[in-house]
């Protein structure tokens, strides 16, 4: 009953690019000043996951754990550096880094494992044909969840830096001086997950879903896999924003309670 | 009068980034006015004595160190004014702690202020209300930077008035900086000044 599944040639591939070629084009033609960064985004998308498909097929031929934990190895150093990269104010040193890779692992990989042992229940649990796409799913997702949180952070630290002084001033402690910081940070991280969470199925099918159907899946068992991933999508990225916006606003702060914006670092955007 | 041998303040040796050394005694019921341009370690040297600033050297409160002390008990003690002062709830009332009205109606102020938003007060009155806010803590010492820079005539003398008794009640001492040499001559008894990090300067005039 199910069709066979219809498999897509280069050639294929190819008319979809054109698309977008005819979309630099126009943003050339109006100088947006895209036009180079949507070519060379777009050649990266292709060789990026070509080599993600190599990896995958060697990776998926082997279950050796050794090969699947440093796969997640990288993974984790690429999302951590992602994060540190769409920050405008970094934390000096290593905890700009530390701080991401830290609390997407605490986060990602304790769900993940979660989802993989109790959840999913597949033997053994880290067969990477389910542990690897979880994994990316996760970080993918709390990735941005913990930029956006200490983004928000340092930058409302850096911009209210009298207010939180001037309650340091009067003797409140720095988890005073910095809480409705903290807290609007926090937020600002969970809600697009959340609002995903809301318009899931009425406004978009979710990528994975759609994936899954298009590979001759029925829906309904492609809509329990959907469901099951955005709650330890949204768990994940909750409980991540909040390690890391607790962590980063910590280290704004010394053992004298004295606020050190002279630890953040101004990047250019 | 002979000194008590524990003074209220004492600075010794103190440096912050560029600016010191400093030292300094100041007795319990002094106020030292410090003047200097803008640029010459001010505001850092009460930032350092606050503790709100990173620096060497010792900061003795009634002979307790520093360090001993948690840093945000140490700045109930030390209390430091900004020139501009800082608001972060919706009402005024909301910043104060404690019943604050007889010390509202020394200020002139009506009870019914503590409902406004703060954003109804004028500089004047957001100036005095953060003097009282910062004196509900009981403050052993006083660090004043500029505290009348942007106030009129009325209202600093306004302010004069409300460190000066708050002093006398409670033998708090202050260290007031300022411009105005005629303002410093009015409430302090010694004076300093501080040049590109140092300070200098000590007894008669501004």
């Amino acid at each position: 009953m199910t069709s066979e599944t219809i498999y897509l040639t280069p050639a294929d591939l190819s008319l979809a690019a054109l698309l977008v070629i005819a979309l630099a084009l126009v943003s050339r033609r109006m100088g947006l000043g895209l036009a180079g960064q949507t070519i060379v985004a777009a050649f990266r998308t292709t060789l990026q996951l070509c080599l993600v498909g190599l990896v995958l097929k060697v990776v998926f031929a082997s279950i050796h754990p050794l090969l699947i934990v440093s796969m997640a190895a990288v993974m984790l150093v690429a999302a951590a550096r992602e994060v540190m990269a769409r920050q405008k104010r970094r934390f000096v040193g290593w905890w700009g880094f530390g701080m991401g890779a830290g609390s997407m692992f605490v986060s990602s990989f304790a769900i993940t494992t979660f989802a993989l042992v109790v959840i999913i229940g597949v033997d053994p649990w880290y067969t990477p044909q389910y542990a690897i796409p979880l994994l990316g799913m996760m970080l993918g997702n709390t990735m941005t969840g913990i930029s956006l949180g200490l983004d928000r952070l340092t930058e409302s630290a850096w911009e209210r830096r009298s207010t939180i002084e001037g309650r340091l001033m009067l003797g409140h402690t720095w988890a005073e001086a910095i809480g409705e910081i903290r807290r609007t940070s926090v937020r600002s991280a969970m809600i697009p997950t959340i609002n995903s969470m809301a318009a899931a199925g009425l406004v978009s099918l979710p990528g994975m879903m759609t994936g899954q159907i298009l590979a001759g899946n029925p829906p309904l068992e492609a809509v329990k896999y959907q469901i099951m991933i955005m709650f330890i999508i949204s768990a994940g990225t909750g409980f991540g924003a909040l390690i890391a916006v607790w962590a980063g606003a910590r280290r704004l702060f010394d053992d004298r309670h004295r606020l050190r914006l002279d630890r953040l670092k101004t990047f250019g955007q | 009068m002979e000194k008590p041998l524990i003074p209220r303040l004492r600075v010794d040796n103190l440096f912050i980034h560029d600016v010191g050394p400093v030292s300094l005694d100041i007795e319990k019921g002094e106020c030292v006015g410090l003047s200097g341009r803008s640029g010459s370690g001010k505001s850092l040297f009460l930032r350092a004595i606050a503790d709100m600033e990173p620096h060497s050297g010792t900061i003795c409160l009634d002979g307790t160190e520093q360090a001993l002390i948690p840093a945000p008990d140490w700045r109930r003690q030390v209390a430091l004014l900004p020139s501009e002062s800082r608001w972060w709830f919706d009402t005024v009332g909301d910043h104060f702690v404690t019943s604050v009205e007889s010390g509202l109606n020394r200020l002139g102020f009506d009870a019914e202020l503590l409902t406004w938003p703060v954003s109804r007060l004028s500089s004047g009155e957001r100036q005095r209300l953060a003097l009282l806010r910062l004196l509900e803590n009981q403050p052993h010492l006083l660090l004043l930077d500029e505290p009348t820079a942007n106030l009129d005539e009325e209202n600093s003398a306004n302010v004069e008035e409300l460190i000066r008794s708050y002093r006398e009640e409670t033998g708090a001492a202050v260290v007031w900086v300022g411009h105005q040499r005629a303002q410093l001559y009015r409430v302090a008894s010694r004076f300093f000044a501080m040049e590109s990090g140092r300070m200098i300067g000590s007894g008669g005039g501004p």
